[in-house]
């Protein structure tokens, strides 16, 4: 199966081939590198930027006013934080415009921790990013979702902020991608460009087939009817860990709601499965002030305060300014498996 | 090409264009003033808020208007303006009614529907990309506009000003670079318009620079000028100049244009007139001279542009100001989903 580096890869393919995309680019994008976790390789239309976050940005939004659909990147999304004013505008673009130029644009950066990134390779973005109003953010846990919901980011005629979970880009995945080969062996020769001298190299694209996500629609990535988790991102996977086994366990059957989204975001998803449970934990690794989920409990409160069972949660990342290299440091800062497993215990004892 | 040093060249450039274009360039620098003028008296009356705006820069602002391939698409010319450009729109064929309707936030505002403070123009028909009030932002979208045109076989260019203080700002330095790439050279006429002031800090106090135009230098082969941004015929070769050579070559041109800021930076400092030589002033004292036009001909132009903003207020005092749900309109282009939260709280 493809890990989500190369669904992604593969999702710009089609996206070069059928839905017009012309210039993907960013520092390290084009040849020889091809991104610095292979994103981009063999595509046609990527190349290197300067190494200029702003300028970065800028050039899409004009691109996307000449009616261009860019993709650009940003090498790390610590490194996005000198482009806010520039993603404002492209946010409030058709806003302050009266509706006049929209910006079909998508900027893709990685997100999160996990890969010992220390202090400048582990940020989280996604409280800030859900405050870029007009832009949509989207952040997947699988190579297939990622796929998909980068096919709809390129589709959507609104910017879209496409968050790679740093961690995540290495996973494999369990399910096909349309159009890609089953061997993945396979797979990786014809799209994964050799070590060494690849100056004649030239990939070989499997047929890939259009498999668009609504942006806006959460996934159930498992039933249940004690609790519902609500994530996304790297914390997904670890989540949809957790609550398999506590069901095989008996210690409960959570149910676990992948947001995919972020903005706009599935709250028809999370009331149905709140209104089932009656107990609802949200899990990011954003730091605790201020964080997106806080919004989400807030409405939660506000709308659905007679229908828990007890009260909502949080589990986020600490509120320091960064994250530490020493793993100790690391695991400290941002949840890992024990504490989702903490939480959720927790939430289930909670007495109603 | 080399920079030169700020020099009137005007003397022996006023015959090289004919007497309707100077009559032209003339109408459009009063009809910019005269809009100017009208929108400082709706903003200390009350009839609006905030101003902000561009008299004097007419005398570059005009001709840049009337020498731009308007339309809409790569092969025209795109447009990355600061909120000192009415004469630059007025040119082009902008109406004084429709400043007045965006200074007074009618729902009528064609470029933002009473969302953005005046100058702030949004034309897709024309390439007029979204003004915004961020100090040089648009050196970094022109980026964007000039790679398209860059891929075209067109000779559409991306038009880019500023002012001289947001030179100091990266978004700047971004536009000289990307637009200077080997791997894609750029069309872009980089224009700054230096009235010697950011709001009340001198340019002198905090640039070293002898000219803006020679950070050009450091790029081979990059050409650039200095001018006389108050005198318009002046403005009207450099800039007729500098566009040729970016439509020929599809490289970026530098052009620094020295003017007057005749009511300070804004309303916040009073918008009050200054005393800095007044192009209009110094262009009629020339049309006069070359006995292309008369004192009185000259004089009939301000009254007519006159009546025309009067009858164009007048208009917009009755037209209805925007509905307070049309702050939803906007958000996203499909609009907004039904779960979206509108309440602005619990």
């Amino acid at each position: 199966m493809a890990n989500m580096a190369q669904a992604i890869r593969m999702a710009l393919h089609y996206g070069e081939e059928h839905l017009g995309v012309k210039e993907i680019f960013g520092e390290d994008v084009g040849a020889p590198l091809g991104g610095v976790f292979t994103v981009t390789q063999g595509l046609k239309t990527a190349w290197n930027s300067p190494l200029d976050e702003r300028g970065i940005v800028g050039a899409a939004l004009g691109l996307a006013w000449a009616g261009s659909r860019p993709v650009a990147e940003i090498q790390f999304v610590d490194y996005i934080f000198n482009t806010i004013d520039l993603l404002k505008l492209c946010g409030n673009s058709l806003w302050c415009s009266a509706g006049k130029f929209p910006t079909p644009m998508v900027l893709m950066t990685p997100t999160g921790s996990g890969i010992h990134g220390s202090i400048y390779h582990s940020h989280s973005f996604d409280s800030i990013a859900s405050k870029i109003h007009g832009m949509k953010v989207v952040c997947p846990s699988t190579p297939l979702d990622a796929y998909g919901l980068m096919i709809s980011a390129i589709k959507d005629d609104n910017p879209v902020l496409f968050l790679k979970p740093k961690a995540l880009l290495r996973a494999k995945g369990t399910e096909l991608i349309p159009g890609e080969p089953s061997d993945e062996r396979l797979l990786k020769e014809m799209i994964d460009a050799p070590i060494g001298d690849r100056s004649q190299w030239k990939p070989r694209w499997p047929a890939l087939e259009d498999y668009a996500i609504p942006l806006g629609e959460a996934k159930i990535s498992k039933g249940g009817s004690d609790a519902t988790i609500v994530t996304h991102g790297r914390m997904a996977p670890i989540c949809l860990e957790v609550a398999n086994e506590f069901k095989a366990e008996g210690k409960g059957d959570v149910e676990v709601i992948d947001m995919r989204s972020l903005i706009p975001y599935d709250w028809n998803a999370i009331t149905q499965s709140i209104r089932k449970t009656g107990r609802v934990l949200f899990v990011n690794e954003e730091t605790e002030i201020s964080n997106f989920g806080e919004h989400l409990i807030r409405r939660v409160i506000d709308e659905m305060f007679y229908e828990l069972a007890v009260r909502p949660r949080i589990l986020c990342g600490k509120a320091v300014p960064g994250i530490g290299l020493s793993p100790v440091l690391e695991f400290n800062s941002v949840p890992q498996k024990a504490d989702v497993e903490r939480s959720v215990s927790e939430l289930l004892a909670d007495p109603a | 090409m080399s920079n030169s040093n700020v020099k009137s060249m005007s003397e022996a450039l006023y015959g090289k264009l004919e007497p309707k274009i100077l009559l032209e360039i003339h109408h459009t620098m009063v009809k910019a003033r005269s809009l100017e003028e009208r929108l400082i008296k709706m903003s200390k009356g009350g009839e609006g808020f905030f101003w902000i705006g561009g008299p004097g820069e007419e005398a570059f602002n005009v001709p840049l208007g009337l020498q731009v391939k308007k339309g809409q698409g790569v092969s025209h010319d795109y447009l990355h303006l600061h909120y000192r450009s009415s004469g630059i729109m007025l040119a082009m064929g902008a109406e004084v009614i429709d400043t007045i309707r965006q200074m007074r936030t009618t729902s009528t505002d064609p470029y933002s529907r009473g969302r953005n403070f005046v100058n702030h123009y949004a034309i897709p028909e024309w390439n007029v990309l979204p003004v915004a009030p961020t100090i040089e932002t648009q050196y970094s979208t022109c980026i964007g506009t000039a790679i398209a045109q860059a891929r075209s076989k067109s000779d559409g260019i991306t038009i880019v000003n500023g002012g001289d203080a947001g030179t100091a700002e990266g978004d700047f330095h971004s536009c000289l670079v990307w637009a200077n790439r080997p791997a894609l050279p750029l069309p872009v006429l980089m224009i700054v318009i230096n009235n010697g002031f950011g709001i009340s800090t001198p340019a002198r106090e905090q640039h070293g620079e002898e000219n803006i135009s020679d950070w050009a230098r450091v790029f081979k082969g990059m050409p650039s000028k200095t001018i006389n941004g108050n005198d318009p015929v002046e403005s009207w070769f450099a800039i007729q100049e500098a566009m040729k050579y970016i439509r020929t070559n599809r490289k970026p041109y530098l052009l620094e244009a020295r003017a007057s800021r005749l009511n300070g930076h804004s309303s916040s400092s009073g918008a009050n007139r200054v005393s800095e030589p007044d192009c209009i002033k110094l262009f009629e004292e020339k049309l006069i001279k070359g006995k292309i036009a008369s004192e009185d001909q000259l004089k009939k132009v301000w009254e007519l542009i006159q009546r025309e903003c009067d009858d164009a207020h007048a208009k917009v005092k009755q037209e209805p100001f925007p509905d307070g749900e049309d702050i939803w309109n906007g958000v996203f282009k499909e609009g907004l989903p039904s779960s979206y939260p509108k309440k602005g709280g619990s």
